[in-house]
């Protein structure tokens, strides 16, 4: 079923994430693909994640549509300029894809490339606005195109934020322009995650457009329970990962214990009501990680 | 003002090999300023040059000027007059000032001594931020007087991202995400609303590098 339709039909809605390969050789990611395939909704597929250079998306996206999957492809604003963002846009549309994660991007320095320049010619928001300009069947600068894409827009919402409001602000922008599914940032705890979803339905309450939230859930590899104590310390450690003090010491002494928390937590937010789906990501890669949102699918009881 | 660093004196002391005479010409405004290539700077590392070329055995004669800028010719025309007994010149300006006279002593080589860093203000003594990117088209008053281009490390027209900690930019904990500050002050002095438009893409086509700014007044004078 395509995203859209799920979105609209299904209560609880699952995606998993997976990266393209640091390379040609697809092996790995497509038998990723066949263990998640009717266990999932759709999978996301990264964009140069963490700043850590691998294949284009579009291209992965591809090779997973014709292995059968729904897949999302999620866009980063800090490789590109405007125009190669529509290119991609376009390339990925003639090639099947129709969901689209439009995000910011980890910075250039988190990565393996740390001396390449950091472009950001567009924000997310930006480019959630370019890609629904293609979808009206004009590019940014207003020209008409031969042959428009169809988006279903999604980005992306950090729960944790402390601040929250800044964070609000721009999910409310992101909601404007046209995006009508958000993944967040991995929470750890049904409780953080309450405070955030009260606040994040009334900043779009006004607006009338209908917004799903599915809400990250992230297993933890050993070696990221490994860094947990230094990323505590640098949260460049293990970007986009904010795992509160109680719940790290509890997984550095067992870590084997992160795919039933994960399982714990999937089961807690679909019993809460307060997402419309989970986005399940791994710290490990390609077949691990495809077994590690399996085992908390299961630990979950779905 | 611009700010810059002196290079590593590894790296003048290479450039410099095989050039017998150089004169080293420094710059007394921002560089002076920021403490890089000013006089006593110049001084420093004119004596470093000669130390080091002694302790190598070389026989090298280091002189020493500094103008009172080197983004004006009017300041670098003096030294015409003695230009010829120099094979090189060292520079301490900003990139501009190098530039500008290696244009004027176009048949020496010009070297540059500084790395030029960054548009930005004095936060004390001996600490320089970077605030301006001269992009060509201010949002200042859009934000509080906390510039997103250049103090957010994504330059986010509508921030901030989700990588933010605790009000901490993810590129480095040390910094406040910009977008937090703007955020903030806007919100402490009732503007908040303010930031609730969708801010469209940069335009960077304002001036095309190399820009030039000609001045309406000498544009009307003398038809520039």
């Amino acid at each position: 079923m395509e995203l859209r339709e799920t979105l609209e039909k299904k209560g609880f809605v699952v995606t998993a994430e997976l990266h393209p390969p640091k390379g040609t050789s697809l092996q790995a990611l497509l038998a990723a693909a066949d263990k998640l395939k009717g266990k999932v909704d759709a999978v996301t597929v990264s964009d140069n994640a963490g700043a850590v250079m691998r294949m284009s998306g579009w291209a992965a996206c591809r090779a997973l549509q014709e292995r059968g999957l729904e897949t999302i492809l999620t866009v980063a604003c800090r490789d590109r300029n405007r125009l190669a963002l529509a290119s991609d846009l376009l390339g990925a549309a003639s090639l099947g894809a129709r969901n689209l994660l439009c995000v910011s991007g980890d910075h250039v320095v988190l990565g393996d490339h740390r001396e390449a320049k950091p472009v950001f010619d567009l924000d997310s928001v930006q480019l959630l606005q370019l890609a629904a300009e293609l979808a009206e069947g004009h590019d940014g600068g207003g020209q008409a195109l031969t042959g428009a894409p169809a988006f279903l827009l999604g980005a992306v919402v950090n729960p944790n934020s402390d601040p929250l409001g800044p964070q609000l602000l721009k999910f409310r922008k992101k909601v404007e322009v046209g995006a009508r599914f958000f993944q967040t940032q991995a929470v750890f705890e049904v409780e953080s995650f309450r405070a955030f979803a009260a606040q994040a339905r009334e900043a779009v309450s006004d607006g009338g457009a209908k917004v799903k939230v599915l809400a990250g859930v992230h297993v933890l590899s050993p070696d990221e329970v490994g860094r947990l104590n230094e990323a505590a310390l640098d949260p460049r450690v293990l970007p986009g990962l904010r795992v509160p003090t109680h719940i790290a010491s509890g997984l550095i002494e067992a870590p084997g214990k992160a795919v039933e928390l994960a399982g714990s937590l999937i089961k807690e937010l679909k019993a809460s009501g307060l997402c419309d789906g989970v986005h399940i990501m791994a710290g490990a890669h390609d077949g691990e990680a495809a077994d590690a949102v399996l085992a908390a699918l299961q630990a979950a009881g779905l | 003002m611009i700010v810059a660093e002196r290079k590593p004196f590894e790296e003048i002391k290479a450039m410099l090999s095989g050039y017998p005479r150089v004169l080293v010409v420094g710059c007394g405004t921002c560089v002076a300023v920021c403490l890089a290539g000013g006089e006593k700077e110049v001084g420093v590392l004119g004596a470093q040059l000669r130390i080091a070329a002694k302790m190598a055995g070389n026989g090298v004669q280091i002189d020493e000027t500094t103008l009172e800028r080197q983004c004006d010719r009017e300041f670098m025309e003096p030294l015409a007059k003695d230009i010829g007994r120099y094979d090189a010149l060292l520079s301490t300006a900003c990139g501009a000032g190098v530039q500008l006279l290696a244009e004027l002593y176009d048949d020496k080589p010009v070297f540059p001594a500084l790395n030029t860093n960054f548009i930005g203000v004095a936060e004390g003594p001996g600490v320089w931020t970077e605030r301006c990117r001269a992009c060509s088209d201010c949002v200042l008053g859009l934000t509080g007087g906390i510039c997103p281009v250049t103090t957010c490390s994504k330059g986010l027209l509508n921030g901030p991202c989700g990588g933010a900690v605790a009000g901490r930019c993810e590129v480095d904990p040390e910094r406040p995400c910009a977008w937090g500050r703007i955020y903030d002050r806007l919100e402490a002095t009732g503007r908040l609303d303010e930031l609730a438009a969708v801010q469209p893409p940069k335009r960077h086509n304002i001036h095309v590098q190399p820009a030039q700014i000609v001045h309406l007044a000498y544009k009307r004078r003398y038809g520039l």
